[in-house]
């Protein structure tokens, strides 16, 4: 394999595996805030342990998010040093931003609330946890920003071959990162809402003590759940009516819509080969005229077919890529400007299908516990625990499709924006050797499959433990004003 | 203003090594200093509300090199692309190792963690060490920044002394926060050690510092001098301020006889990359300067109430009886 496709896959794996951590991060942390501010405010127990193992658990899961974290920062200019040259006066802007405004805050609060518990007054001990949850927040929504630029370049003008940052609040209020940011933050509280669940029906069922806490948790796992994708079905219908303007080809691909129709259907599943360009062998199943609905907002509206965009963009960003020997093998070869298709078309029905596995689920959980029954039966905890892998795969696949959905392309160009600012995957790569990236590839899997193990096991524990395994011990040192919680 | 953004990521070096300093050296002396559980807990107790805080600093050096200076953080980061993976893995080794080692009561859980925290600190400060002299001794780059030859370019006999220097440093600067913040016989303890070390711990770092501006490094020979005179008579404070203006010392000298380059290229002067030629536009610089201007300020504060909630020290008589 060549640096250009080992740097892809050491991407996708190192990206993909830090945004398992991240949902669960944001959405579990401000709700862990918001458990926290009713027991300041009602002196209530139940919150108090709720507070308690909700947060354990989301420190375990913490951790991991950070250090996963470290490894984007730096990949950058490790395996894209070319990207880095050419995006540098735009992208470094938001991550330097992100780093000063919300890692510092993240990580300084939650040290002060993590060793905090006894030594800080209470509604300052509160404060921190807001400040640490509303940061993981802030640092969403600068590296959505930087994302959201290379799907949709907005704020620059071209000069010496290379985009120049004219506006910052351009890019920071990039229409893409509006609908983008609402999309991932409720993808995130989806995310949370289903580990809560999860576990809380696991409890109930197992008659675990305290069962308030669970049934409190399980009530608002629930309606987060359903808020969450209440919200995640408006942004990401939004989402895609801006996708089919700014990357017509990545929506075509999300279809497999080989020709242009009008009105068009949507498809719900095909058989067959989706991977060919020209449609021959797919049998799918459509829904009239829905396409042309979520593309539009009018079912009578033309979308435009893979067939027919393919020389739409050969003519604005050239037939073949330039003669350049860094490109390797695709020096001077043709350009192909169709996506994987197998991966977009499905990535984007397995996201939609996850998502609505999930949102389905809350609510039969919400149905199956009103007026706080219990359900008897094996299968209760079994569909609850299940139930928390959804709103995961649904944010991986989301991910997957939306990344490589905009492929040949690194930076997408802007139909609307500034003419010129694009570049293709192939060209970003650094000019190392592929024994380098093959080296990092396989260390950074081989210790994240390890620490994968680790959080899982660790988290299987705690939840096991229930609430006396992360209540503090009862008979804590008398001898002096308490220096510090001894968290570790 | 591309001289103000030079001087301000040297200083987020600086905030880096002096902070994360110490905690990696108490990660580094935890098998010399903490002889039992209850005073290895005692030591990554004294650096857990901060060492993530720490970090920080280092992930906003490298991000503020690539908003500031992109041809900078292209080429040096993919130019020491295997030490750079090196300090990830032992960075992403010692940071869940902090955490979790207290999360299982078991002996073996807890010795494996112990292992990750030392090995993962000595290999980062040693990596951050070769990094940071990397790109004031330069590399074989070409004409675009791009490393030519050796995967291990960046292994040299002048680096590898840039290494050895920063993992010196930070030995005695953890022991000297070891001293600073706990209390007993793991205090008692500390201080001889950094005695000890000292003369010869510190060594790598007045090579660098001479190899790279002469009998300037006699400077830092005095400050650190100073450093474990204080720490002889027993004042933890000062020793360690001390050994906080050394470093900021050894990074001006480190910086100031880099500018205007900021990765020299060791085939060619004409190649070097410099503040001019690898610098953001002015637009970018100024919207940056804004949110540091505000943003610094803030940390600084807010960074420092956490030192100052957490001033303390703490011995084995705090740990909670379970």
């Amino acid at each position: 394999m060549d640096v250009l496709e080992l740097a892809r896959w050491q991407f996708g794996i190192t990206t993909v595996y830090h945004f398992l951590m991240v949902p669960l991060t944001i959405g579990l942390s401000l709700l862990v805030a918001g458990m926290q501010t009713a027991w300041v405010r009602t002196g209530d127990e139940r919150y108090y342990k709720m507070t308690k193992f909700w947060g354990k658990l989301l420190l375990i899961n913490f951790a991991m998010g950070v250090v996963t974290g470290i490894v984007q920062e730096f990949q950058f200019g490790m395996a894209w040093s070319a990207y880095s040259r050419f995006v540098g006066d735009v992208f470094g802007a938001p991550l330097a931003m992100e780093g000063i405004v919300a890692f510092f805050v993240e990580s300084t609060f939650l040290g002060l609330w993590i060793f905090g518990w006894d030594k800080l007054p209470k509604k300052v001990h509160l404060a921190c946890a807001w400040a640490f949850s509303l940061a993981t927040m802030a640092s969403a929504y600068f590296i959505l920003a930087a994302n959201s630029w290379m799907q949709h370049p907005v704020g620059i003008e071209l000069h010496d071959g290379k985009p120049r940052l004219t506006s910052i609040w351009a890019v920071l209020t990039n229409n893409t990162v509006l609908a983008a940011f609402p999309h991932t933050i409720a993808g995130a509280f989806a995310v949370a809402g289903a580990f809560l669940v999860g576990i809380a029906a696991w409890h109930l069922y197992r008659k675990s003590q305290d069962e308030g806490v669970w049934r409190s948790s399980l009530k608002l796992g629930t309606w987060v759940g359903v808020v969450a994708f209440s919200a995640l079905a408006i942004t990401g219908d939004w989402q895609g009516k801006l996708m089919f303007e700014q990357q017509p080809m990545k929506m075509a691909a999300a279809e497999a819509l080989c020709h242009t129709e009008q009105p068009a259907s949507f498809s719900i599943f095909a058989y067959g080969d989706v991977a060919r360009p020209d449609c021959e062998n797919v049998k799918s199943i459509t829904v009239p005229a829905l396409l042309s609905f979520l593309a539009h907002n009018d079912f009578s509206s033309e979308v435009k077919g893979i067939q027919d965009l393919v020389p739409l963009y050969q003519q604005k960003y050239g037939e073949f890529y330039p003669v350049d020997e860094r490109l390797g093998e695709l020096s001077g070869k043709p350009i192909d400007y169709v996506p994987a298709l197998p991966v977009t078309y499905w990535g984007f029905r397995l996201m939609i299908g996850f998502g609505g596995i999930s949102a389905g689920l809350g609510v039969f959980m919400l149905w199956l516990t009103r007026r706080n029954r219990t359900p008897t039966g094996w299968w209760f905890p079994v569909l609850g625990l299940a139930g928390i892998a959804t709103p995961f795969l649904a944010n991986s696949f989301g991910w997957i499709f939306t990344e490589m959905g905009r492929q040949p392309f690194v930076v997408v160009p802007n139909p609307t924006g500034v003419d010129g600012v694009w570049m293709f995957t192939a060209q970003a790569v650094s000019g190392i050797s592929p024994a380098e990236i093959l080296t990092s590839l396989i260390a950074l899997t081989t210790v994240y499959s390890v620490l994968a193990v680790v959080e899982f096991y660790l988290i299987r524990k705690y939840v096991r433990g229930g609430i006396p395994g992360v209540l503090p011990p009862t008979t804590p040192d008398k001898t002096d004003d308490g220096a510090l919680a001894f968290a570790y | 203003m591309e001289t103000l953004w030079f001087v301000l990521i040297a200083v987020l070096w600086l905030g880096y090594l002096f902070l994360e300093g110490f905690d990696f050296g108490v990660g580094m002396l935890l098998p010399v200093l903490g002889r039992t559980n209850a005073e290895r807990r005692v030591m990554i107790n004294t650096i857990g509300p901060v060492w993530d805080g720490n970090e920080v600093w280092l992930i906003v050096a490298i991000g503020a090199t690539f908003a500031a200076f992109p041809g900078w953080y292209a080429a040096l980061l993919s130019a020491a692309y295997l030490p750079l993976t090196l300090f990830l893995i032992a960075l992403i080794g010692r940071g869940v190792a902090f955490d979790y080692r207290g999360k299982v009561e078991s002996a073996r859980w807890r010795k494996a963690w112990d292992t990750v925290i030392i090995v993962g600190s000595w290999t980062a400060t040693l990596c951050v060490g070769l990094l940071i002299s990397t790109t004031v001794l330069g590399l074989p780059i070409d004409v675009n920044g791009d490393r030519v030859g050796s995967v291990f370019a960046a292994f040299r006999l002048d680096t590898v002394v840039g290494a050895l220097a920063f993992a010196g440093y930070a030995l005695v600067h953890g022991a000297v926060f070891t001293a600073l913040k706990t209390e007993g016989e793991i205090r008692d303890r500390a201080r001889r050690v950094a005695l000890t070390l000292a003369p010869v711990a510190l060594l790598p770092l007045i090579a660098l510092l001479a190899i790279v501006a002469g009998l300037w490094a006699g400077v830092v020979v005095l400050v650190l001098a100073a450093a474990m005179w204080r720490l002889l008579a027993n004042r933890d404070g000062q020793s360690f301020a001390l050994m906080g203006l050394a470093i900021a010392a050894s990074v001006a000298i480190l910086f100031g006889s880099l500018y205007p380059n900021v990765l020299p290229s060791t085939l060619n002067d004409a190649w070097s990359l410099t503040v001019a030629n690898t610098a953001s536009s002015p637009y970018t610089l100024q919207v940056i300067t804004w949110v540091a201007g505000f943003g610094t300020p803030a940390v600084l504060v807010y960074q420092g109430w956490t030192y100052w909630v957490f001033r303390k020290r703490i011995g084995v008589r705090h740990i909670p009886v379970n």
